[in-house]
This record gives C-alpha cells, sequence and structure tokens, in this order.
C-alpha cells in the first residue's frame, strides 16, 4: 500500500537518480539512522556493545569490502584477515608515532595503506583466476601475519609481540583504551559504517560499479566493450582492502585494544568475513550488514541457549557451535545461494503488490 | 665432500618425504575436483576426522560420549574393549564411505548446477560441521595413534652415510615414519592410477571427468561415481591422516594440512594426478631448502607462506599450473 513507486512523481535528474526511490525507502533509511544515533547511544550498556553491536558494526565494514572484490568485481579472495592485519598495524604505528594528530584520520590513513597493499596483491589477479586467485591470496594471508609476527618493528620492539592500542580522544572523549565508554566505542564505529555504506553503496552504483560487475560477469566481454581490466580490478582491489583496512584498525584500536596477529587475524577471520558476504549476499550492500549481523548474532545466542539456559559445558557448546554454523551455512547454500539480501529483495517484491496481489 | 653439502643433501632428502605427504593431501582435492568440480576444502578436516575416528574405534570410545554425559549426566566413556588395527582401519573406511553417501545425498546433489564458488563454500561449511562433529563424538583432547608405524630416526642410515662426510657429519637423519610414508603414498598413488586406468569403474570415473553429459548419456551413473570419488577421497585422507596422525598426533592442527596442499595443488594444476606429485615434491623440497639457506637470515618459521608465494610466482607465468589443463577464454 505505502511501497511502490506510483504517486512518487520526480521532477528533476538527481531526485530520479537517488539512492532510495521509493519514498517507504526513504523514510525507513532515515528512520534506521535515527535509531542508531539517538537511541541506542542512550541505552547501550557494556554487554551489548562489546559482545554485539560493536563487532556487528566493524564486521559490516569488512563485509562491504569484501563484497566490493568478491559479490561486484567477482574476485574471490582469502587474504581478508591479512589486510585486517595490515590495517590494525598501520593504526599502530601511526598512533604510536603522530599521537597529536586525530584518530579519525588514523584510520582513514589506515585505511589508505591498506588500499596500497591491497593492490600490490591483487596485481596477480591479471593473470590468474578463479580458484587458483582464491587460493594465491591466501599467499598475502600468510605472508602479513608472518611479517608482523617477525618483524619487530611493527609492533615496536614490545616483549610481549603484541599491540595495545594507547587512550586517544575524540573530542575529549576517550575512544580507545581501556577507560572507554560503551557508548563512545559504539559511535565512532557508527560514523565509519555509515559513511563507508554511503560510499560504498554510491561507488557501486556508478561508473566504477558498473565496470566491476561487467568484469565479474565475463571478464573478456568486458575488455571488449571497453573496461580495462587492469584499472577495474586494482580499483576493487583498492577499494576492498580500503574499507578491510579501516575495519582492521577500527577492531584492533576500539574493539579489542590489545592484539596477537596470529590469533586476531589468522586465516579463520578471512572465511569468516567471506560467510557473512555469502550469507549476506554477494553484490548487495544490505546484505553485507545482515550477513554480519547473522554471523555475529548466532554465537552469542548459541552461548546463551547452550550455556546459561541447558547449562551445558562451553566447549561441547563451542564445538556444537561449529556443527552449527557448517549445517546453517551448507543449508543456506542449498535453500538460497543468493544470501539474505534475496529474501529481503522477495519481501520487497511482494510488498510492492501488496494488499492487492494482481 | 663437505659437510654443508651432504646437509643440503639431508634437507633436501627431508623435503621430499615431506612433499610426498603434501602429495597425499592433494590427490585427495584433485579427485574430486576433476570428477565434480568441486574444489573440496573440507579434505584436511577428512582427513583429521578419518584419524579420530580410527583412534576411536580402537580405544573402543563411545561416541558423543561427552555430550550424552552433559545431555544425560551420564559417565559413560569406553566400551571397554580395544580393536587391532586393521579391523579399526576397515570400520574407519566404512565410516568415511558412509560420510561420501551422505554429503552427495544431502549436499551436493542439491547443489548440482550452482556455481564454483557456491560448491567451494559449501565445501567450507562441511569442513565447519565436521571439525565440531569429530569434537563432539570423540572429544577435542590430543590423542596419540599407534598402528604400529615405526618411529624415530634410522640408526642404520645413520651409520651407514656417517662416514662420508668429514668429522663435522654424523650422517643422515631420516624419520622412519617418513620412509614408510613415502612407501605407502607411492603404492597408493600406483594403486590409484591403476584402478582409475583398468578398472571398469575407473574408467567411468576419469569419462565423468571429461565430460558430465556425455558421461550421462552413455548410461554412466553420475550420482554413483560422485560417491566413489568421495569414498576415494575418504580413502586417501584416511592415508594421510594416519601418517600425519602418526607423526604429530591426532590433533585439530592435522586439518590444516589442507592448507599445505593448496599450493601443491596451484603448483601442480588442479586436474592433474602427476601435477599433485610433482608439484609436492617441488614444494616439500621448495620449502625445506629456503628454510635451511635463507630462512633463517629473516626470522625463520617461513614454511607457512612460502609455498604460496613460490606458487604465485609461478602461476604469473603459468596460470593452468605445471600439468593444468590450458585454460581456454571465449567469449
Amino acid at each position: 500500500m505505502f511501497y511502490r513507486e506510483a504517486g512518487d512523481f520526480k521532477t528533476s535528474y538527481e531526485a530520479d537518480s537517488q539512492t532510495f526511490p521509493i519514498k517507504f525507502d526513504r523514510y525507513r533509511f532515515w528512520a534506521v539512522l535515527a535509531v542508531a544515533y539517538l537511541v541506542i547511544p542512550f541505552i547501550i550498556n557494556d554487554y551489548w556493545a562489546n559482545a554485539i553491536l560493536v563487532p556487528f558494526l566493524i564486521y559490516t565494514i569488512a563485509a562491504i569490502g569484501l563484497n566490493i572484490l568478491t559479490g561486484y568485481c567477482g574476485q574471490v579472495s582469502l587474504g581478508t584477515g591479512g589486510f585486517m592485519a595490515v590495517g590494525a598495524y598501520a593504526m599502530y604505528k601511526l598512533m604510536t608515532a603522530f599521537p597529536d594528530v586525530s584518530i579519525m584520520i588514523h584510520v582513514i590513513l589506515a585505511g589508505g595503506i591498506t588500499a596500497v597493499v591491497g593492490a600490490a596483491f591483487g596485481l596477480p589477479s591479471l593473470r590468474i583466476k578463479g580458484f587458483y586467485l582464491a587460493v594465491a591470496t591466501l599467499a598475502a594471508q600468510f605472508f602479513l601475519v608472518w611479517l608482523f609476527n617477525k618483524v619487530a618493528w611493527f609492533y615496536n620492539y614490545s616483549a610481549s609481540g603484541q599491540i595495545n592500542a594507547p587512550e586517544r580522544f575524540v573530542g575529549g572523549i576517550a575512544v580507545t583504551g581501556p577507560n572507554t565508554d560503551a557508548w563512545a566505542k559504539y559511535m565512532i564505529c557508527l560514523v565509519f559504517v555509515t559513511v563507508c555504506a554511503i560510499i560504498a553503496r554510491n561507488l557501486t552504483r556508478g561508473t566504477m560499479g558498473r565496470k566491476w560487475m561487467a568484469i565479474r560477469d565475463m571478464d573478456i566481454a568486458a575488455e571488449i566493450i571497453g573496461v580495462n581490466p587492469l584499472q577495474a580490478k586494482l580499483s576493487a582491489f583498492a577499494v576492498s582492502s580500503f574499507f578491510i583496512g579501516i575495519s582492521g584498525a577500527l577492531f584492533f584500536s576500539v574493539y579489542l585494544g590489545a592484539v596477537e596477529v596470529g590469533e586476531a587475524f589468522g586465516i579463520q577471520k578471512s572465511f569468516l568475513v567471506l560467510f557473512m558476504v555469502i550469507i549476506g549476499g554477494l553484490g548487495s550492500i544490505f546484505g553485507s550488514f545482515a550477513g554480519a549481523g547473522f554471523l555475529v548474532l548466532l554465537p552469542v545466542a548459541l552461548k546463551v541457549i547452550g550455556v546459561d539456559l541447558l547449562g551445558w559445558p562451553t566447549d561441547i557448546v563451542a564445538h556444537l557451535q561449529l556443527v552449527i554454523i557448517g549445517a546453517l551455512i551448507m543449508f543456506f547454500l542449498i535453500k538460497e545461494p543468493h544470501g539474505l539480501a534475496q529474501f529481503w529483495r522477495v519481501a520487497k517484491e511482494k510488498l510492492r503488490l501488496w494488499p492487492f496481489p494482481y | 665432500m663437505s659437510a654443508d653439502f651432504l646437509y643440503g643433501i639431508e634437507v633436501i632428502l627431508n623435503g621430499l618425504m615431506a612433499g610426498v605427504l603434501y602429495a597425499l593431501v592433494a590427490l585427495g582435492f584433485v579427485l574430486i575436483y576433476k570428477a565434480s568440480g568441486i574444489f573440496n576444502y573440507a579434505q584436511g578436516v577428512m582427513a583429521l576426522f578419518a584419524a579420530l575416528t580410527l583412534v576411536g574405534i580402537m580405544e573402543g570410545q563411545v561416541p558423543f560420549s561427552h555430550l550424552i554425559n552433559a545431555v544425560f549426566g551420564t559417565e559413560i566413556h569406553h566400551f571397554g574393549w580395544h580393536v587391532p588395527a586393521l579391523l579399526a582401519i576397515f570400520l574407519t573406511l566404512c565410516v568415511m564411505v558412509a560420510f561420501a553417501w551422505a554429503v552427495q545425498k544431502f549436499i551436493f546433489r542439491h547443489l548440482v548446477g550452482q556455481e564454483p564458488i557456491i560448491l567451494f563454500m559449501a565445501t567450507i561449511g562441511l569442513a565447519y560441521f565436521l571439525e565440531g562433529m569429530g569434537d563432539l563424538m570423540w572429544g577435542s583432547d590430543i590423542k596419540t595413534l599407534k598402528v604400529g608405524l615405526p618411529q624415530g630416526g634410522s640408526r642404520w642410515i645413520e651409520d651407514m652415510t656417517s662416514g662420508l662426510g668429514g668429522d663435522d657429519f654424523y650422517g643422515f637423519f631420516i624419520d622412519k615414519l617418513d620412509m614408510v610414508a613415502t612407501v605407502v603414498a607411492a603404492i597408493l598413488v600406483m594403486c590409484l592410477i591403476a584402478f582409475a586406468q583398468y578398472s571398469k569403474q575407473g574408467r567411468a570415473m576419469r569419462a565423468v571427468a571429461d565430460d558430465h553429459q556425455a558421461a550421462l548419456s552413455v548410461g554412466i551413473s553420475l550420482n554413483f561415481i560422485w560417491v566413489l570419488v568421495w569414498s576415494l577421497a575418504g580413502l586417501v585422507a584416511l592415508v594421510a591422516g594416519v601418517m600425519w596422525g602418526a607423526k604429530s598426533g591426532v590433533q585439530f592442527s592435522l586439518s590444516l594440512i589442507a592448507l599445505k596442499a593448496l599450493p601443491v595443488l596451484m603448483l601442480g594444476g588442479f586436474t592433474s594426478i602427476p601435477g599433485a606429485i610433482v608439484g609436492g615434491l617441488i614444494i616439500g623440497v621448495g620449502e625445506k631448502l629456503f628454510e635451511y639457506t635463507i630462512g633463517g637470515m629473516i626470522g625463520g618459521a617461513t614454511e607457512n607462506w612460502f609455498a604460496y608465494v613460490l606458487a604465485l610466482i609461478f602461476l604469473v607465468f603459468r596460470p593452468q599450473g605445471l600439468f593444468g589443463e590450458k585454460i581456454i577464454e571465449r567469449v
């Protein structure tokens, strides 16, 4: 009844090409933003921030990044964990080398550094395709983790080999370090998620996104119609790594505070983000949110049910969790290979006709 | 001959034997990839699961005992018998065949015609599932596998070769287990090749690998062949699991050998059995030599990534691997 284009007259080109062409979508978008910015910061507590909301927001940025590379440009990458580590270590070096510069600038610079590294590791994608490329990106994963483990300069020669986030402030409020309030952590992540999502959404709608999708659908055909594969693939790697670097920087500085590279950014992380993208939906920004939310909530929910309600030992619940996650992934792939975003699309199609189905 | 040179040879020999084990895991990948186009990430976890099952059966553990104890508050752990190794291996093989059947029946039959990346993701899901299942069934503590394989360095070779170098050289140190593994792997590969070349099922398998639809149209049951290749991959996983398990204990890290096998596959080509073997040997020797010569200078533990970087550089010059089918791209 409310969800349709009819009656929403556009009188300018700008109005015609806006992000959400349907009025209801626009209202929903503003409503979600209003809740996220004006309601949640006042009711959030430590448990919700640390267990659910902050990891959800940070993984969303990583999932958006990987979705650009895998979902839009069709280059499967298993190096996400390694690129997140680049973001985290760049962040650490910047934070300790320039303590007076705002942390917001550091996060963006960390993203930029990751983009350069990502583009360098993207170079082989011009020759190597498909699974060979997926396995080749593992080279980035293992090499980067090894590098951050072995070269002491990256962790400032600290004895433990860990990196610890020093305390930093934005506008007089601590956002990193041990004395950070839950809402401050949440807000800084939320700001970055909002900006990243809007940038990603508009990039994928524009020229660049169309080039990526042309490469994804068939790279030789795209080359023939005039898409430069070098430019398209490398820009996809760079933009994707930029987002992943930001998420790695936030993951280290805001969320964890102290990081040991093999543990926090191992290959499991690469798979986790890839799962988010696949379960959420390849080639969909909304899917990145849905996938990240699903895979952050699922272990928490299983733990609450298994340990707190049923009183089982934690190790059995942890194993059961693996079984359930594995089974769910296979179930999803069989039932809906296009992910949660597809459910959303179908719901919207239904909503357009509701309540008169013909 | 100088001692350094002889130590270099020893490193190469050990690399060759490690390479055989890598090749063994890579072989499981190639079998499934050729026949069904599925890139089976779960191969490593299958090896872990097979080894866990073997230990569990031999020790007479009750499957799911931890779960049962947690739910019903009972205290059961063992049936109280010990199964001889050969019988246990046979039983484990039966479990792997049942697993192959179940995988085909419940997962991949429903995914026919999906994109390769979706199939790949499904096998990652399968890997998670199987890993959790193995832990749930048999517990997650580190187990030792005793199937009567010899352990430790071979005194005989050490004594025989100690005269070759000067006073600094004490002879080649070669693990007996590695030698057994090499022999077993060689026998297994020969059996597989013979099976693929000369048996009826093997011929059908090659036909399916060549062209699904043509194979289907001459009356080959795709379902049967797929169950067959998954079973064969299960057999290979069992052998790899026994060898690695006997070497370093049956534990989670066993499943990471899949990650060792991936660069082997890249180097050898995803579709070639000889490629898997040659690739395995190259990677095994390459990473040991690199660690021996340069690794020490740049911090050590280069084995984690060297194989990948080697394969990556190699692929830039030859994108389909050593023996892979030439990739022809058309619009």
